[in-house]
């Protein structure tokens, strides 16, 4: 494909990761710190992130499965995911989060055992999507500060 | 410019709010996080903006480095944290005799545990996520501390 073209279609995608709310300004903060000498600094955040997150994901789940829950480790779980979540700017990650958190002040558990299901739903997308995004910044010769929006 | 280098332009993202290269070197920070993802973050702020920086992972980490005699012009302390939290990290410190700046970065926005984080000794606090706009505010506080 054309450079050009690409380059748009990069745009086009970034753009709609926000439109369709996966994203919010944090996101943005993020791409400002990229320049030359650090070219691939939010590609390495995203993936620091899911790397490291992955153990939170995990305890919530097996934390999920005893009973009784205990609620106030689910709190301390989800606490450290959402924390992780706002800092590159996971907007629905954030948001179910926030959710699952409401549920465990309420110690209800069944709340928190389908909110987290939504969690992992939205996890996992924001996964594939922004390793596409950025699968296509590569492909396009797009890193470090051609990567901000104009 | 002041003698900690910190200018006054206004603009908008890091580079536009730059510290004079010539004294940028003469502020240290600590960060004290125990999560990766924004360890990683805060660095690049400091980085972006001339601020040599170190990190720990939790507030005993905070008390070792500082008993091994190195100090900090700031220190960016996050709250909730294994091992010792930034609360008990922030009292210490200050029992220490640490005049640094201490500011607390949390994602806990309840009025309680932030006055309780103040009441420790913090000299400023942020709510999470931290930005290159809030970084910066930090920095003119410190800039008028000293």
């Amino acid at each position: 494909m054309e450079r050009n073209q690409l380059s748009r279609q990069v745009a086009l995608q970034r753009q709609s990761l926000f439109d369709q709310g996966y994203l919010d300004d944090q996101f943005n903060q993020l791409e400002e710190l990229q320049d030359d000498s650090n070219p691939n600094f939010v590609e390495e955040v995203v993936t620091l992130y899911y790397q490291d997150t992955s153990r939170h994901v995990l305890e919530i789940e097996q934390a999920l499965e005893r009973k009784p829950l205990d609620f106030t480790k689910l709190d301390s779980y989800m606490y450290n995911l959402k924390g992780s979540s706002s800092s590159f700017g996971a907007k629905k990650v954030i948001a179910e989060c926030k959710l699952f958190l409401e549920h465990c002040k309420a110690r209800n558990g069944e709340g928190c055992v389908r909110t987290f299901q939504q969690l992992k739903t939205e996890y996992a997308t924001l996964k594939r999507k922004l390793e596409a995004y950025f699968q296509l910044a590569r492909q396009a010769g797009l890193t470090g500060t051609a990567l901000r929006p104009k | 410019m002041s003698q900690n280098g910190i200018g006054n332009s206004v603009g908008s993202g890091p580079s536009a709010l730059a510290l004079d290269p010539a004294t940028t070197y003469k502020i240290t920070a600590l960060v004290v996080d125990d999560d990766a993802v924004t360890g990683m973050i805060h660095r690049r702020l400091l980085d972006s903006l001339g601020v040599k920086n170190e990190v720990v992972r939790n507030g005993k980490e905070a008390i070792n480095v500082h008993r091994s005699g190195n100090p900090f012009d700031l220190i960016l302390m996050d709250m909730e944290m294994p091992v010792m939290n930034g609360i008990e990290a922030t009292r210490e410190l200050r029992r220490m005799g640490i005049r640094s700046m201490i500011a607390g970065v949390s994602s806990c926005s309840g009025d309680r545990e932030k006055q309780e984080f103040m009441e420790a000794g913090l000299d400023d606090f942020q709510e999470k996520p931290l930005t290159a706009t809030k970084l910066v505010s930090i920095l003119h506080k410190l800039n008028k501390k000293d």
